[in-house]
């Protein structure tokens, strides 16, 4: 394997100095929440994560259109990466929200359009791997991957709007206000920059597991064809 | 949950129970990375050792000759007559 660049270096480190700084955004810079008090501290994880999570989702869409139309394997590879990566970040999304609902809602977990839609879109990806699993041809599996992740892709853009177009009980704590809401809180400056650096810092840390994502796949591929050679 | 309360309530077991399983998740998936890329390389080593072998065995062995052409001998069979 060839060996890792400089450039993912750089960015293996800035990832974890950006979460660093982040927990210390949400945990010391950022002010305690009156009405919730600490457990409101989970909100900047839970969007920084949720964010990444469904970009990543809807960039595989992306790849998936890609691969459709050039029908090269590099383009699974890279839409296999961005999903598996998607898939971790959102179920730390749904786990923050779990428990941040045990106090603000009094339960763990509600059939609340935006958690459905949640949960739906979680399982929709881990179906994914296991369709994939179940194929053995890499043309094959690529082409009904590509298919799936593409209309897989449709169900993150429903989970972000699900709060804004259904009632619900889930807090729109920006771009909007919701009335049914149970939880929300209005941002002081000091927590919409703790926001904003949980944002930029998933973000980085999305490109760094990405990245060495995809260099594993490479990696795996390079050890299957090899395979092949020495067993023919 | 939080209707008509007079103090903001004690609910730091949960944040610290959000902020473990975020971290958690987390180091679990690039602990999986790191074990998945250590089989990897060690499948590739051996693989590697396996093809050089298979290399310098056919490269030891004698390379069979060239055969020459047999002539086929078929015999005719003799006609029958009317």
């Amino acid at each position: 394997m060839q060996p890792k660049p400089t450039l993912l270096k750089i960015v293996d480190i800035l990832a974890v100095v950006l979460l660093g700084i982040s927990t210390y955004f949400a945990l010391v810079k950022a002010p305690t929440e009156l009405v919730m008090g600490q457990v409101q501290r989970v909100f900047y994880f839970h969007v920084g994560t949720a964010w990444t999570a469904l970009l990543g989702f809807i960039f595989a869409s992306v790849l998936s259109v890609i691969y459709l139309i050039t029908k090269d394997l590099k383009w699974d590879g890279f839409q296999v990466a961005a999903i598996e990566v998607s898939l971790v970040f959102f179920l730390i999304t749904i786990m923050l929200g779990s428990i941040w609902a045990r106090p603000a809602w009094n339960t763990w977990w509600t059939w609340d359009p935006r958690l459905t839609t949640a949960a739906i879109t979680e399982l929709v990806y881990i179906a994914y791997f296991m369709l994939r699993q179940g194929i053995d041809d890499p043309d094959r599996r690529a082409r009904f991957g590509a298919v799936y992740a593409l209309l897989g892709g449709i169900s993150a853009p429903i989970t972000f709007f699900a709060i804004r177009l259904y009632r619900t009980i889930h807090p729109v704590v920006i771009g909007g206000s919701n009335p049914e809401a149970e939880g929300g809180f209005s941002m002081t400056p000091t927590m919409l920059t703790a926001m904003f650096v949980a944002l930029i810092a998933f973000t980085f840390i999305f490109i760094d597991l990405y990245w060495n994502r995809i260099r594993l796949g490479n990696l795996q591929e390079k050890v299957e064809q090899l395979k092949l050679k020495v067993m023919l | 949950m939080f209707f008509l309360q007079e103090a903001t309530p004690d609910t730091s077991g949960y944040m610290i129970a959000g902020y473990a399983v975020a971290f958690i998740v987390m180091g679990l998936y690039v602990f999986s990375l790191y074990l998945r890329n250590r089989n990897l390389q060690q499948d590739l080593t051996l693989l590697e050792e396996m093809e050089k072998s298979t290399a310098q065995v056919e490269a030891k062995q004698p390379k069979p000759k060239p055969q020459k052409p047999v002539k086929s001998v078929t015999k005719k069979r003799p006609q029958k007559q009317p």
